[in-house]
């Protein structure tokens, strides 16, 4: 910001709204993770205080790792997130391609048939959707995860990534073609590198649903083998006693990979959100 | 070798005719130049050339060959874009040599080529650079040198110099002149400045509203237009359009002088009239005239002329240089 722009009570100003906000959106994150390093007891007793040596407690942890296949569901989870993300990402970005680049009759109903599943909510047709997956003997497998999660994502990908292509320059492609490229090259080699932060943006907004989701996991793969992450967390809760220390030390442990996909994506996503506006 | 026939080619987008109906003949070694305003089909016609758009109708050939339904890579064509398109995560270098690799050129020969390539372009210092590491005149020139390596039968510039400044407009004007000269290939070049058209054109095609107005050369439809869209689009400033009533001609429409054929007297002359607006380029002046007989006139005077807005002057046109156009815009002769 240049100085002619910005004046000192503004600046505090702002800072201030942002560091309010900030602390009001970390705040159940903190407490969650504060309260996983403590004793039951002062858990219920000082749910605010951070850990001191005599309440550091290290016994959530111990169980989660000890009870249940934890690094199953992690590994189940893992899998599920980035199997779904990479479909999304590919279908998404071939169909946003074919919208974008190409004429066809159709073109423009066919883009709103995509767009659609952005208005209906996927988990309407739960009951149909495991009908299918009965008939189709895919109940309990992380394929059934994969392939609900991936019809969930598209349709915002879809959206996001054709408005992002029609930027690309066409004299690009067409540069392409006049060297021999083929159409999958075109698309690969010359497209894709220049809608990443696009991808970043959409890779965010795809994944963190999916890893927090309990509905599909619970309804599709509730069987020990295909458990993911937060349906595992569940083991803790029960219907009159919860294990705290469990619940919060898997729930921390579940923010961490999340957490770095994130982070790998964030350089990327800040561009994608702000390259439509300044240019 | 690379001679291009058009046959009654036509395009639609829908409802919408953007080309009607073209015919055009191009010999081998023609710097040809699609000329006209913005939305007049000039660009389509380039494009359908180069195969990046159908046909709706009508056939294409290069050297005699059917290539209306040939792909843009089998064409033997060579593209320079406006935008320049060049591939931002490719070195200069790989750049160049892109299109001959996919056709699997041998490496010996590739390297060659782009070596003669950039001696002539004097891009050598940049070859391992990528593109966002060179200026726009630089970047235009790797467009034109990723042309000249795949040595093709036609050279299609789209725009070439919309995107740089007036001083590099002016040098990469005469480098692809240059080129021409130097490689005696057909080009065909497309632009909406008819300073670019009459300076670089062996043959101008001036197109309006989808349709080709006249071929010629560049002094042909300076001195004979075949209608007024010609005679007004070629020169600058802008020819004179008079009504010819108002002159008392009862055969033609519209009479038209260009600035510089028109001569100004402060004691007497044909038309009379008040100086509007006066604006001093050094080697030469235009005035604006407000005339009584002829309306708002503009005359271009070699060299420097004082006139002082609010003045009268005399304004007298060369009759051997006056053109007459009918009620349909065609020049009377």
């Amino acid at each position: 910001m240049s100085r002619a722009t910005s004046s000192l009570p503004r600046t505090i100003g702002a800072h201030a709204a942002l560091i309010a906000y900030t602390a009001i959106a970390l705040f159940p994150v903190v407490v969650i993770v504060i309260n996983s390093f403590k004793s039951r007891n002062a858990i219920f007793r000082t749910p605010l205080s951070p850990p001191t040596p005599e309440t550091f407690d290290l016994i959530g942890y111990t169980t989660v790792l000890n009870q249940g296949d934890f690094f199953l569901y992690f590994q189940n989870s893992l899998i599920v997130t980035v199997a779904s993300l990479f479909f999304v990402l590919l279908f998404g970005a071939m169909a946003a391609f074919a919208l974008s680049e190409y004429r066809f009759r159709g073109n423009t109903m066919m883009g709103l048939y995509l767009a659609l599943g952005i208005m209906i909510p996927i988990r309407l047709g739960t009951v149909a959707i495991l009908q299918l997956m009965v008939a189709s003997g895919l109940v309990n497998t992380l394929t059934a995860l994969v392939l609900v999660y991936t019809a969930q994502g598209l349709p915002l990908a879809v959206f996001i990534l054709s408005e992002f292509m029609k930027q690309v320059s066409g004299d690009l492609k067409n540069a392409g073609r006049i060297d021999g490229l083929s159409e999958y090259r075109i698309f690969f080699r010359l497209v894709l590198p220049l809608v990443r932060p696009a991808m970043a943006t959409v890779a965010v907004f795809t994944m963190i649903p999916i890893w927090n989701d309990l509905w599909f996991p619970l309804i599709l793969a509730p069987s020990e083998a295909t458990k993911t992450i937060t349906l595992g967390a569940q083991l803790f809760i029960g219907q009159y006693v919860t294990n705290w220390n469990a619940v919060l030390a898997a729930l921390s442990l579940a923010i961490l990979p999340v957490l770095v996909l994130y982070l790998i994506f964030s350089r990327q996503l800040i561009r994608g959100i702000t390259s439509g506006a300044v240019k | 070798m690379g001679s291009l026939t058009i046959d009654n080619v036509k395009k639609s987008f829908g409802k919408v005719d953007v080309l009607k109906g073209i015919d055009l003949e191009v010999k081998d070694g023609e710097f040809v130049v699609f000329v006209g305003p913005s939305g007049c089909g000039k660009s389509t016609l380039l494009r359908i050339v180069a195969g990046l758009e159908d046909t709706t109708s009508g056939r294409v050939m290069i050297d005699g060959a059917d290539v209306t339904v040939t792909p843009p890579a089998n064409r033997g064509i060579a593209m320079v874009f406006q935008t320049y398109a060049l591939y931002p995560h490719l070195t200069v270098r790989a750049n160049m040599s892109l299109g001959l690799k996919q056709i699997g050129t041998p490496a010996q020969e590739i390297e060659k080529r782009v070596a003669a390539a950039s001696a002539m372009l004097s891009l050598e210092p940049y070859l391992e650079r990528r593109p966002a590491e060179l200026s726009g005149g630089q970047r235009q020139r790797v467009a034109i040198g990723r042309a000249v390596v795949r040595e093709p039968k036609l050279f299609l510039f789209d725009e070439p110099l919309s995107n740089l400044d007036a001083a590099l407009r002016v040098n990469t004007r005469l480098e692809i002149a240059q080129l021409h000269r130097r490689l005696k290939a057909t080009m065909i070049y497309v632009t909406h400045d008819q300073v670019e058209a009459m300076t670089l054109a062996d043959k101008i095609v001036v197109l309006n509203a989808g349709r080709i107005e006249q071929v010629g050369a560049p002094m042909d439809l300076y001195n004979k237009p075949a209608n007024e869209f010609v005679a007004g689009f070629i020169g600058s400033p802008k020819m004179n359009f008079i009504d010819a009533a108002k002159l008392g001609e009862a055969q033609a429409k519209t009479v038209g002088v260009r600035p510089e054929h028109l001569t100004v007297d402060t004691a007497s002359g044909a038309w009379k009239g008040t100086v509007v607006h006066a604006e001093h380029l050094g080697a030469d002046t235009n005035l604006y005239v407000d005339t009584e007989m002829a309306g708002l006139l503009t005359v271009r005077i070699f060299g420097v002329y004082d006139a002082e807005p609010g003045s009268t002057l005399y304004v007298t046109p060369d009759p051997a240089r006056t053109y007459r156009f009918d009620a349909d815009g065609r020049r009377l002769a």
